[in-house]
């Protein structure tokens, strides 16, 4: 078995203490939720933090509730509750859906939702043992000095690989953060940069708190696809969601589709709005969006599946959601 | 699993019957024992260092700092065990550490024992390895053409050899070319077998100990000691020898200990670094020593299914019949030998059944590579030219407008007869089997009547029970068992048999209970220990059941025997007339007549003195040619199958979804029928994973690092979880072997074999494409269907019997 690098183990019981700690061992300590990211990490040595603050325990980061006009989920609610809770089951049939196909029933019992938005991004160089990596020479993410999959350039393209962020985006939710100097609030959308390396906006010393889905986006017509080759376990090759507001005779008012498990965060598809707005999704709309997004999508040679086929999937994955988004 | 149509046996008492594992319970509960369980006072965790290179000269090694190391016991390197071994005698190419080069990445160098795995992963650290790199060869073709200007894998044995080959086999037999030119048709195709590994559940783990002294007194007056290897091995017999051998010690004071051993399929079968590594780590310090491997460890041990080039060209007759076989293959063997001279020969040897082939012909070259070593894995050597022969006999039997069953059944070789390459075959249950798969997956009503997109395919197949000969030469007895009863009726058995999950502990169990009629849990089964059960050579080859169950059958009866005729005196009956069954002796003319079988026993061991016996096994040597090679491949008896898959291709995605596979297999007579459809289920469950997802591949330059194994770990290596696995329906067909016991033949690894060609055979019902490369997997079948796209060929292929025979002039049908 591959063994952990030692570090110390806190279990803070409210957020606040949780910032104290991470306070103390600044740049020395990391947040961990349920671990089943972190804890692989750490065996590969991506990371070895001195101190790991837990999140589970903390009463303040569970639960899932309706309040204010919005469905709150506490950043440390397992995915297997998000996946089967009656509230986000009937209003985003979409987000429990992508929580469903997440990993394999134990890792979805032990993982959060909060982890899987902060979940590192991914790659067949980086997600490898010490001894592998040492045989590589090691890359630009960590140790090394080079990209393997883009050898010129100084950018990582380590693909984001979490599977509710796009579903999230298209239902308009927002992170709650709370660090040293306070909280604030970011739009999942918002939330991810481009760069392989650390693609979020989140300091290292911010926790994210919870997740905030305006009621109102229950009323879009929502759908979420994704490719693997096994039915379980498996991250995704390529993950398609699609939210759409639709006029009772099916005119599509306004539509969105996001892609992840291409580069280093998730893609909002461009244009759409223009080919669907006012007309309904019949196969010609659909064609239409189906090839405006392989227009856009261009997987890279991060993951060990054949990245020309990924690519030829993006049509086909867009055209099926929207189908089950037409059904829905 | 259900009791449908599993025939009850009323030959016997138990034999036959549905019974429980004997460690099944222990195992669910997780009581059982496996070797990384086992800790004992003042162990020390061992690690080994391994090549970050391909191919290196090893300049220096310094291991001052490591073992100056707080908590570092022991550190030894190549230069501590300089002796080499394989598994076969004539190509021992490995060292247990190596000493001047290394040839794969993962190959090791040096290892340490230290108080805990933490500080011996610092101390791997601290040692300072200097390496020359060397050009290496990961392409077979090009190893191939190697011509020395760059070191070759290993050095040649003959100055003007090419060092990367390991063995060239060439066997003809028949007149091949004229009976090829003379087919009213040709089929010739290529094909390619992508390597594939064991991805056995349980790490391979070893703990040495060794105690100095010991009692013992070399004559030379120096003193000695006993050296004590646990290991999660399948071979213990082999194991103790290489031990004994490579590490100077007197095989007599070498012990050999088999915990529960949590699956193998081949990748255990040979000795490994980590225990050359524990027993001299122990020698040195003292101590107990245990090294577990990580999962990516046991990529890089690897020994898995070689990668194939293959190309056939098969003939037949109008009517249907084989005519002629053509066979040159390439086998991509990595760093070191392993089983290869034996997998060299099975590549061609296995396949002259179940078909009769008037004439054949195979070329096959295994070649060294800089990869982990290839070796056998679960119908080593035969599943993958079986994958490529079967295709080609779908491809015939579409040329020439017949059913490909019913082109099975044409050329059937039948039972009592001799193979092309005067392999003797005895039992052979194929028509059954082909019968069982094509009734119960309704073949005739939906074979290429499916409607697009939905396919069957059907294949068939052979393979040994068991080799002939040993590894090293000798006259010894294959198997052995020994047998005592006590005083209160139970029945101790001393198996020297492998418990690898495929459950030989119970198969004993069964005999002993079944010969000497005690219930089953009056047998204890004490196994897994060289220095007090008989040698048995192993759990490979699927030789156990066949092997051991004779020698136990031997042992048992020879007690029996002696009961019955303590218990006919005792009676004044004729022995012959007294039966043991149901934990009683019992008078078979009148069974009012009756005492506990214990009071049996005491009667016996009043009348003989304490109970005991040994019983053997060794195989008939009359199977086969006289040739250069004959016996290899020779088998006491052949385990015969048929499958029938049913997929769905997804022609937007490639995905492809087995939707079922019927199993119909000849085990001989099925002993426990659950334990044999386990094998069954089992076997097709592995096919199908490596038809639709296995593959142990490696980047090249263009990617990271030439020769960097691709994704050793289980998450990105893929094995079909239990939502892909398809409903395997398990029909056994019995075909009863005269030599077998009760007519027991294999169920291990016959019952995968199918699973591919059928699979691949299935596809093109579905969509008219052809998978000549495996694996089958989405991107993979993607392509071939854009291909067909392009080509306009997509479509569902057509069943036209009866449309009449080619021309006679034979025609080249490309083999995509
Ligand atoms: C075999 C396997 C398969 C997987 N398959 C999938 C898959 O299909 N789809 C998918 O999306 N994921 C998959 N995962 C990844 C992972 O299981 C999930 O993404 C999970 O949701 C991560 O949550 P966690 O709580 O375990 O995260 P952790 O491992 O605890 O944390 C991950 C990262 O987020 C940080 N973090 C966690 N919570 C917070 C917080 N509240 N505030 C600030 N930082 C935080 C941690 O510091 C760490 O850097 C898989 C993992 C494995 C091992
Ligand atoms: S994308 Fe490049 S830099 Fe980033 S992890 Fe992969 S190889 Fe490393």
């Amino acid at each position: 078995m591959l063994r952990l690098p030692p570090f110390r183990y806190h279990r803070p019981a409210t957020v606040a203490q949780a910032i104290e700690v991470m306070g103390e061992h600044a740049g020395d300590a990391m947040f961990v939720a349920g671990g089943t990211d972190l804890i692989p990490n750490m065996k590969h040595r991506l990371f070895e933090p001195g101190h790991l603050v837990a999140l589970k325990g903390i009463e303040e980061l569970r639960g899932v509730r309706i309040d204010d006009g919005h469905l709150r989920i506490g950043a440390a609610e397992t995915i297997s509750h998000v996946a089967s809770n009656p509230e986000v089951l009937n209003r985003f049939p979409a987000l429990a859906d992508a929580a469903g196909h997440i990993a394999g029933p134990q890792l979805r019992n032990s993982g959060t939702i909060g982890g899987n938005l902060c979940l590192d991004t991914r790659c067949t160089y980086y997600n490898q043992t010490a001894f592998w990596r040492e045989a590589l020479g090691y890359c630009l993410k960590k140790d090394g000095d080079v990209c393997h999959v883009i050898r010129v350039g100084k950018k990582c393209v380590a693909a984001h690989s979490a599977d509710t962020p796009p579903v999230l985006m298209t239902l308009d939710a927002v992170a709650t953060l709370v660090g040293p100097d306070g909280q604030r609030s970011v739009p999942v959308r918002d939330f991810f940069v481009a760069d392989g390396i650390v693609n979020s906006r989140r300091a290292p010393d911010e926790i994210v708190t919870e997740l905030r889905i305006p009621l109102a986006s229950a009323e879009r017509k929502q759908a979420y696809a994704k490719l693997r080759v096994r039915k379980s376990i498996d991250f995704p090759l390529l993950t398609v969601a699609i939210a759409a507001d639709l006029d009772g005779d099916g005119t599509v008012r306004s539509i969105e589709g996001v892609v992840t498990a291409l580069g280093s965060r998730p893609h909002v598809l461009t244009g759409w709005g223009d080919v669907a707005v006012g007309r309904r999704l019949d196969d010609q709309v659909v064609d239409e969006l189906a090839e405006r997004a392989h227009k856009q999508c261009h997987p890279l040679e991060n993951m060990i599946v054949d990245h020309e086929w990924r690519r030829a999937m993006v049509p086909v994955y867009v055209r099926r959601a929207l189908e089950k988004l037409g059904a829905a | 699993m259900s009791n449908n149509g599993r025939k009850i046996k009323s030959d016997w008492n138990l034999i036959g019957t549905p019974m429980r594992k004997v460690e099944g319970l222990d195992k669910s509960t997780g009581r059982a024992l496996y070797t990384d369980d086992l800790v004992f006072p003042g162990m020390l965790h061992g690690k080994i260092l391994r090549s970050p290179h391909p191919h290196a000269r090893i300049v220096s090694i310094d291991t001052s700092s490591a073992e100056a190391l707080d908590g570092v016991h022991g550190v030894v390197t190549g230069q501590d065990m300089p002796t080499t071994y394989g598994i076969i005698p004539w190509t021992p190419d490995e060292y247990p550490l190596c000493v001047d080069r290394v040839r794969y990445v993962g190959d090791g160098v040096a290892a340490v024992a230290a108080v805990d795995e933490d500080t011996a992963l610092r101390a791997l650290e601290l040692i300072e390895v200097e390496y020359e790199e060397l050009p290496a060869f990961f392409d077979p073709f090009e190893a191939l053409e190697a011509d020395g200007s760059t070191p070759y894998v290993h050095e040649p044995k003959k100055a003007d050899w090419n060092g990367n080959v390991t063995k060239k086999v060439h066997l003809e037999f028949g007149e091949v070319d004229e009976l090829m030119d003379g087919s009213d048709a040709v089929v010739e195709g290529e094909y390619f077998f992508e390597g594939s590994t064991h991805t056995a559940i349980e790490p391979h783990c070893a703990i040495g100990l060794w105690q100095a002294g010991g009692g013992f007194q070399r004559q030379d007056g120096e003193s000695s000691g006993k050296l004590t290897v646990w290991s999660a091995t399948q071979v213990p017999h082999y194991l103790h020898r290489e031990l004994a051998r490579v590490l100077e010690v007197d095989q007599a004071h070498v012990r050999v200990l088999q915990p529960l051993v949590g699956g193998a399929f081949g990748g255990k079968s040979e000795p490994f670094d980590l225990e050359f590594c524990v027993a001299k780590l122990s020698m040195i310090t003292g101590r107990p020593v245990k090294i577990l491997y990580t999962r990516e460890e046991v990529f890089y041990a690897h020994r898995g299914r070689h990668p194939f080039h293959m190309k056939y060209r098969t003939g037949a007759t109008a009517a249907g019949k084989l005519t002629s076989v053509d066979a040159e293959i390439v086998l991509d063997g990595g760093a070191y030998a392993s089983f290869g001279l034996v997998t060299t020969y099975y590549a061609g040897q296995l396949l002259c059944a179940p078909y009769e082939m008037p004439a054949y012909r195979f070329d096959s070259t295994r070649v060294y590579t800089n990869k982990p070593a290839c070796g056998p894995k679960r119908g080593h050597g035969s599943v993958q030219p079986r994958f490529a022969f079967e295709v080609q006999i779908d491809k015939l039997s579409e040329r020439l407008d017949l059913d490909p069953i019913e082109f099975r059944r044409l050329n059937f070789i039948g039972s009592n007869t001799r193979t092309i390459n005067e392999l003797r075959v005895t039992s052979n249950g194929f028509m059954e089997c082909l019968e069982s798969v094509e009734r119960e997956s309704a073949w005739k009503d939906r074979f290429r009547k499916l409607p697009f997109g939905c396919g069957l395919g059907v294949a068939g197949s052979t393979y040994i029970t068991g080799t002939n000969y040993p590894i090293y030469p000798n006259d010894m007895p294959q198997s052995g068992v020994q047998m005592q009863v006590d005083r209160s009726g139970r029945v101790a058995v001393f198996s020297g048999a492998s418990e690898i999950g495929q459950g030989c502990d119970s198969m004993v169990a069964y005999i002993a209970a079944e010969e000497l009629g005690v219930p089953l849990d009056y047998v204890r089964v004490l196994r897994g220990d060289t220095d007090f059960t008989p040698v048995d050579l192993g759990a490979y080859s699927s030789r156990v059941t066949f092997m051991v169950g004779n020698a136990a059958i031997d042992a048992a009866r020879k007690l029996r025997g002696m009961v019955q005729e303590a218990v006919a005196e005792e009676w004044d009956v004729k022995p012959g007339e007294v039966l043991l069954a149901g934990g009683l002796a019992l008078w078979a003319p009148d069974t009012e007549r009756q005492m506990h079988v214990k009071e049996a026993f005491n009667l016996a061991e009043a009348k003989f003195g304490t109970l005991g016996s040994t019983g053997s096994y060794n195989t008939p040597k009359d199977v086969h040619g006289e040739y250069r090679g004959a016996t290899i491949g020779a088998s006491p008896a052949y385990s015969f199958t048929a499958h029938v898959a049913e997929v769905e291709v997804d022609v937007e995605t490639g995905i492809v979804d087995v939707k079922k596979i019927w199993v119909a297999h000849d085990c001989g007579r099925a002993l426990n029928p659950v334990l044999v459809e386990g094998q069954m289920e089992g076997s097709a469950y592995m096919g199908f994973g490596e038809a639709l997802m296995e593959e142990q591949v490696f980047k090249d330059a263009e990617h990271g690092r030439a020769g960097l194994h691709d994704a050793p770990s289980l998450l990105d290596y893929r094995i079909p979880t239990s939502l892909d696995t398809p409903e395997l329906q398990s029909l056994i067909v019995e075909s009863i072997d005269p030599e077998g016991p009760y007519g027991a033949k294999e169920a291990g690894e016959g019952p995968l074999h199918p699973s591919i060609p059928a699979i691949a055979n299935a596809i093109y019902d579905a969509v008219g494409v052809r998978m000549d490369r495996l694996p089958f997997s989405p991107p993979n079948v993607w392509r071939a269907l854009e291909a067909a796209r392009e080509a306009d060929t997509l479509r569902k292929p057509i069943l036209n019997p009866g449309a009449g025979a080619p021309t006679s002039t034979p025609e080249l049908v490309p083999g995509d």
